[in-house]
């Protein structure tokens, strides 16, 4: 047998075939393909059926997993229907499953039926935070010997690397206080949704996921670091009482720094002066 | 490579091979996170360890943490499951840079991927989905199982799906689809026996059969797993693939057939979904390795009758 070439130019029904396949498996609507058959020759729709149950059976526990509070406001079976709708619109783009469900903060943002929780979305935020801390990369933390050997008058222009697990989620709402109350099984104690709007900060320096409570201020600081901007424009952009010293003090005894680095103004001039630890 | 693959088989016929980056002819077990600790904790025996390439894609954290930790004790096996082979469009280089990685990362004694695709556009499916057995389809796979083992520089073993259709247009067998695209490719094989008896039972293929003409000098490693049967619209019997439970009677009995002909061979035991305790899964790999020694002891006494 001479296989056929399956090169560009070629007519190719497998690809229209696999094409046809896709589409019915993701839209319960339409019929099964029709070169799809049972041992008698015959189409059965309860066994293309299994395909397309497993397809969404699949990426409703994917996001099961990855949304186990949001699950747990909503209840399980509000969340399976929730879920399957937004697996059917929104299928994984890689076939990396650690990283499906990317798009659900924000389908829930605007899933008309939850309108009145208008917080799950950043609930689903920073539970997507914490999966993606939980999976990037390692970074050692910057040891202060190298913040140490900077003269004190180019301080102000330093620029840090921060710990790639680093994630910063701000909301309108207590979305933190509501995910922290809603992690455990224990029944949680009513929130004030009123209570104003919060910034949760997301990072592994370490083997653990750590999850805290920012201020508004030092949001705007870590954001600005983030950026790539300058301790002094980072620490302006805080807010004008910022206590810098107390902020990078915290932010280096809790591994979040990992490089720090010098840029002269005009970097064109000479090669860049770079001081980085990883 | 072909070479490699049969000093491997050597060493694991003799059962003498110490280092753990070769399989044993043991029973091993799918890794699972909720198992890791007790896994270090009391080292448990067992051949191998295996685990889905995909899990491990991350770019660090605790997944790579324990996985080091008990590569460093325990033989490993990696079982790819997004490559979509035999998905009609070029396979993502992306993706097979990323099992390069790790396969250099943690030195598996195989790897191995699926007779399916699922990889459609620019949609995963997540799912493994058959494959008409066409030249068309021959041709396609071979070029993709090729372009993976020179990637990889190294041999890929291809499982044998479990199927819920057939195509009208299928014009091989599946064994003789599979037997063809191990010989193109000079590839190996990983027999599913459970994936055998699903899908004999779903197309009507007797699964005796089936193994007698299945290429079997090609296989290098055994899965063993539990289904769910239901039934199609006919009320015949429709098996699912489920590996959620333990194995069932019918493919511990194919699984005697299989080693009665090859010896003991690296087993795994599939249990994805509804995850017991650990004894309950490891009994599953002590029995396989129960009928494994009772097969060498029957070998041993018939080269000792011949003798």
């Amino acid at each position: 047998m001479i296989a056929q070439p399956s090169g560009r130019g070629s007519v190719r029904p497998l690809a229209e075939r696999q094409r046809a396949f896709v589409a019915a498996l993701l839209d319960p609507r339409r019929s099964m393909p029709a070169e799809c058959i049972d041992p008698s020759g015959h189409a059965d729709m309860r066994r293309f059926a299994v395909y397309r149950n497993n397809v969404a059976s699949s990426l409703i526990e994917a996001l099961e997993v990855a949304y186990p509070v949001v699950r747990r406001l909503v209840g399980e079976e509000y969340f399976r229907a929730v879920a399957g709708l937004h697996a059917l619109q929104d299928p994984p783009r890689s076939p990396i499953m650690l990283h499906y469900g990317e798009g659900f903060p924000e389908f829930l943002d605007h899933f008309e039926p939850l309108s009145g929780h208008p917080y799950l979305g950043d609930v689903a935020r920073i539970e997507r935070a914490w999966i993606e801390a939980y999976h990037a990369a390692e970074a050692e933390p910057l040891h202060r010997e190298v913040l140490a050997s900077i003269p004190a008058h180019r301080m102000a222009d330093l620029r840090f690397t921060l710990h790639p697990s680093m994630r910063l989620v701000r909301s309108a709402f207590p979305a933190l206080t509501i995910w922290h109350a809603n992690r455990l099984e224990q029944s949680p104690a009513p929130i004030d949704l009123d209570s104003g709007a919060q910034a949760a900060l997301i990072v592994r320096p370490a083997a653990e996921v750590e999850v805290r409570l920012v201020p508004p201020d030092g949001a705007r600081f870590l954001r600005a670091l983030a950026r790539g901007e300058s301790l002094a424009a980072a620490a302006a952009a805080a807010s004008e009482s910022f206590d810098l010293t107390q902020h990078l003090t915290a932010l280096l005894e809790s591994g979040l720094i990992t490089g720090a680095r010098l840029r002269r103004r005009r970097p064109t001039c000479s090669p860049k002066k770079s001081l980085s630890c990883r | 490579m072909r070479e490699r693959s049969n000093a491997l088989r050597r060493d694991a016929r003799t059962g003498s091979c110490p280092w753990p980056d070769t399989l044993r002819a043991r029973a091993g077990v799918g890794l699972k996170p909720a198992h890791y600790r007790h896994i270090l904790e009391s080292r448990p025996d067992v051949g191998f360890f295996e685990v889905h390439a995909e899990n491990y894609m991350g770019e660090g954290g605790p997944p790579h943490r324990y996985l080091s930790e008990i590569r460093s004790h325990y033989a490993l096996s990696l079982h790819g499951v997004g490559l979509s082979i035999g998905a009609a469009r070029p396979l993502d280089r992306e993706h097979l840079r990323r099992l390069a990685v790790l396969v250099r990362r943690y030195q598996p004694a195989l790897v191995s991927e699926h007779l399916a695709w699922s990889s459609h556009g620019t949609a995963f499916l997540n799912d493994l989905l058959p494959v008409p057995y066409t030249t068309e389809t021959l041709g396609l796979v071979c070029e993709h199982i090729d372009q993976v083992q020179e990637t990889l520089g190294r041999q890929l073993l291809l499982e044998n799906p479990s199927t819920y259709v057939a195509f009208a247009e299928s014009d091989w067998s599946e064994t003789d689809f599979i037997a063809e695209v191990a010989q193109r490719c000079g590839c190996a094989l990983l027999l599913d026996v459970n994936n055998a008896y699903v899908s004999c039972t779903n197309q009507g293929w007797d699964p005796w059969r089936y193994l007698d003409a299945f290429p079997l000098t090609a296989v290098r490693q055994i899965h063993l797993a539990g289904h769910a049967t239901d039934a199609d619209a006919a009320e015949r019997p429709l098996l699912i693939d489920s590996h959620d439970r333990e194995i069932c009677d019918t493919v511990w009995g194919l699984y005697a057939r299989v080693i009665g002909d090859l010896g003991p061979i690296p087993t795994l035991i599939e249990w994805d979904q509804c995850l017991p305790a650990w004894e309950r899964l490891h009994g599953q790999a002590l029995r396989a390795e129960g009928l494994m020694n009772d097969c060498a002891a029957v070998g041993e006494r018939v080269r000792a009758a011949a003798g």
